[in-house]
């Protein structure tokens, strides 16, 4: 089975967020782009498919920049191939139907039999590319997936429902699975293999249409949580913070 | 590295992976290092048992079972091995290397080398904090990268000194002493990165070439005349390994060069301690390498007003590992669920039959491990645990 794994790449969270007030969008000065945790599960659940039933693993990502050396970390754990789509207007990031679309081009060939995506991203938590890339390439998709198995020529996904059902589906092949998580967590992979898929592998390199902005959200202003009201911060050392705490919960009824 | 396939593959590359690894051959199988190791009672392979099944030809069931990550590289194995193999860099850090290629690495400990590589500390930060301490602090520390000046000491910080709420502290003593020395010195601040000694240990060889050749670049852009740490670990690998990879800088730990400074320090130091105080040999200082930083940290705690050193059973090359190293810090909770002992709280209990009522220490993974132990030893009314440059810095004020 021949698997594509598309990456999107997001804020890392380990860096503030600032708010640029020129321009009322996220500052992008000291941003470090990650790619997207769910996307990293997704290509998991890939090698654990390609480990048991052969197969191929390429993984597929739009240049919003930095992203050479997650795709060579791919390769290192066991990704056959890397693509990467360049194109104007990518850097400033790519609304869920303009991703969903480059990657319809990119991958209609159809030389792929699954296409495993993260279920939604980080930073949108949109979670509508994988189903409008299936739309547009016209196959099935199920999205929420905890498991995928290889079946005779099928595969079933295992997808989970609030409450904690749990239902398993099985849809032919070509199709797009979003998922939730991998069968185990995403594995790690020692540097020195790294290293060696940085000197050795090759991204592949495609040009692609510039960003549309077709079904793009209109931000009309960004700002920071606001702290509540309802909170009473205790301050001094830590006994006296335990003292006082200790009373609090006494007065409520709790101790 | 090839993944080695057989039992032979394997006890070639463990002869070559460090000096005198050949010496393997020499093991009489009269198991002290399985008996001196701190886990070697839940381990299914201890050392000499890693031997004997590589002798036996059995490679997979040793790399089948995950105990190795058991293994807190302390030396205390290396240290009584009469065949003199080097147990902990040539052996128990290939089988880690070994577990690592395989991807089978407690996801604890993943998490502590993703970080490292993807930040250059082990604590998951923004790179940019690292020298976020340093602000609203009473004592001016200079950034090279800021002042562009040549000094006489790059002081190395570290990662737990730079990140860690309670090793801060000992962070901010340590600069309170500079200054009271009149030290020139100087940090690197956002271009610091883990010094690599426990990756090194944890038989991640390529995340440490990677974080040593980029500290060696760093270093190379300043003028000092040595580094000092404040962490036994970098003290240690840059001593002893970055040097075989063509990186040789001068390099003392805090501890030595204070001790150094004693004579200054003791008509510096007025406040009065009155308290016994028990000292915890750190590995990085004593077993590993043969450092055998044993009296200056003992001089030093002498030299303070008041302060009565006393000995737990444990000292010296005999002194039991906090539990922090070798990738150690980051697999507390698999430690826990495989030997459900933690070698912090043995520490803490022989340090209050000692009659400590103080138990000091000289490295940054120790301050938190044995705060935690005290805590879950129900010692707290009976002893607390405090860096030795804390001690001199509390001495030194007034």
């Amino acid at each position: 089975m021949n698997i594509a794994v598309p990456i999107k790449f997001v804020p890392d969270l380990v860096e503030e967020m600032e708010i640029d007030s020129s321009t009322g969008k996220l500052d992008r000065t000291f941003m470090r782009l990650v790619p997207n945790e769910l996307d990293e599960h997704a290509l998991e659940q890939a090698l654990i498919l390609k480990e048991r039933h052969g197969g191929t693993v390429a993984v597929i990502t739009l240049d919003t920049g930095d992203v050479d050396e997650a795709l060579f970390t791919a390769v290192a754990k066991g990704a056959d191939r890397a693509i990467k789509i360049a194109g104007e207007g990518y850097a400033e990031g790519v609304t869920s139907h303009a991703c969903a679309d480059l990657l319809a081009e990119a991958l209609k060939d159809g030389s792929f039999d699954l296409i495993l995506a993260g279920t939604q991203a980080v930073d949108d938590l949109d979670g509508s590319v994988g189903a409008l890339l299936a739309a547009k390439l016209g196959i099935p998709y199920v999205g929420y997936a905890t498991k995928v198995v290889e079946a005779g020529g099928k595969v079933v996904a295992t997808k989970e429902y609030p409450g904690g059902l749990l239902a398993e589906i099985e849809v032919s092949t070509p199709a797009v699975i979003g998922i939730q998580a991998a069968e185990k967590p995403p594995r790690y992979v020692v540097t020195s293999l790294v290293m060696d898929a940085m000197k050795k592998a090759k991204i592949d390199e495609a040009e692609g249409a510039a960003a549309g902005l077709e079904g793009a959200a209109e931000i009309t202003g960004m700002r920071p949580p606001e702290a509540g009201k309802g909170a009473e911060m205790i301050d001094g050392d830590a006994n006296a913070v335990a003292e006082k705490l200790v009373g609090i919960l006494k007065e409520k009824g709790v101790l | 590295m090839i993944q080695v396939e057989s039992a032979d593959q394997f006890l070639k590359q463990v002869s070559g992976s460090v000096a005198e690894g050949e010496r393997i051959r020499l093991c009489i199988q009269c198991g002290s290092c399985s008996g001196v190791c701190p886990f070697g009672l839940w381990m299914e392979f201890p050392p000499q048992a890693i031997i004997a099944s590589l002798r036996a030809g059995e490679l997979k069931p040793l790399l089948d079972t995950d105990s190795i990550w058991l293994c807190v590289s302390c030396y205390a194995c290396t240290n009584v091995c009469p065949a003199k193999i080097p147990l902990t860099p040539g052996l128990l850090s290939s089988v880690k290397a070994e577990k690592l290629m395989k991807s089978s690495v407690p996801t604890e400990l993943q998490d502590a080398l993703v970080n490292a590589r993807k930040y250059g500390n082990t604590v998951g930060e923004s790179p940019r904090k690292r020298a976020d301490w340093t602000a609203d602090f009473t004592v001016e520390v200079p950034i090279l990268a800021k002042t562009k000046k040549p000094v006489d000491v790059l002081w190395y910080v570290g990662d737990y000194p730079s990140y860690h709420a309670r090793v801060q502290q000992v962070t901010r003593a340590t600069a309170k002493i500079f200054k009271a020395l009149g030290v020139s010195f100087g940090i690197l601040g956002p271009e610091e990165q883990s010094d690599g000694d426990v990756f090194h240990l944890a038989g991640e060889r390529g995340l440490f070439e990677l974080l040593a050749s980029k500290n060696a670049k760093t270093f190379e852009k300043y003028e000092f005349k040595e580094i000092v740490t404040t962490d036994p670990h970098a003290y240690n690998t840059f001593k002893h390994e970055y040097p075989k990879l063509g990186y040789h800088f001068p390099v003392r730990h805090y501890a030595q060069f204070l001790h150094a400074h004693l004579n200054r320090l003791r008509s510096l130091m007025k406040n009065k301690l009155e308290a016994r105080v028990a000292y915890h040999d750190p590995c990085g200082l004593g077993r590993a390498n043969d450092n055998h930083i044993y009296q200056e940290p003992r001089e030093i705690i002498e030299a303070i007003p008041g302060a009565e050193l006393v000995e737990m059973g444990h000292n010296r090359t005999t002194s039991i590992c906090c539990g922090g190293g070798g990738g150690g810090m980051w697999l507390d909770g698999f430690a826990w669920e495989k030997a459900g002992t933690r070698t912090s709280e043995w520490r803490i209990l022989e340090a209050v039959a000692a009659g400590a009522q103080i138990l000091a220490v000289a490295c940054p993974y120790e301050t938190p491990r044995f705060d935690d132990a005290v805590k879950s030893t129900n010692h707290a009314k009976d002893i607390v645990v405090k860096d030795i440059a804390e001690l001199v810095a509390d001495a030194l004020q007034g």
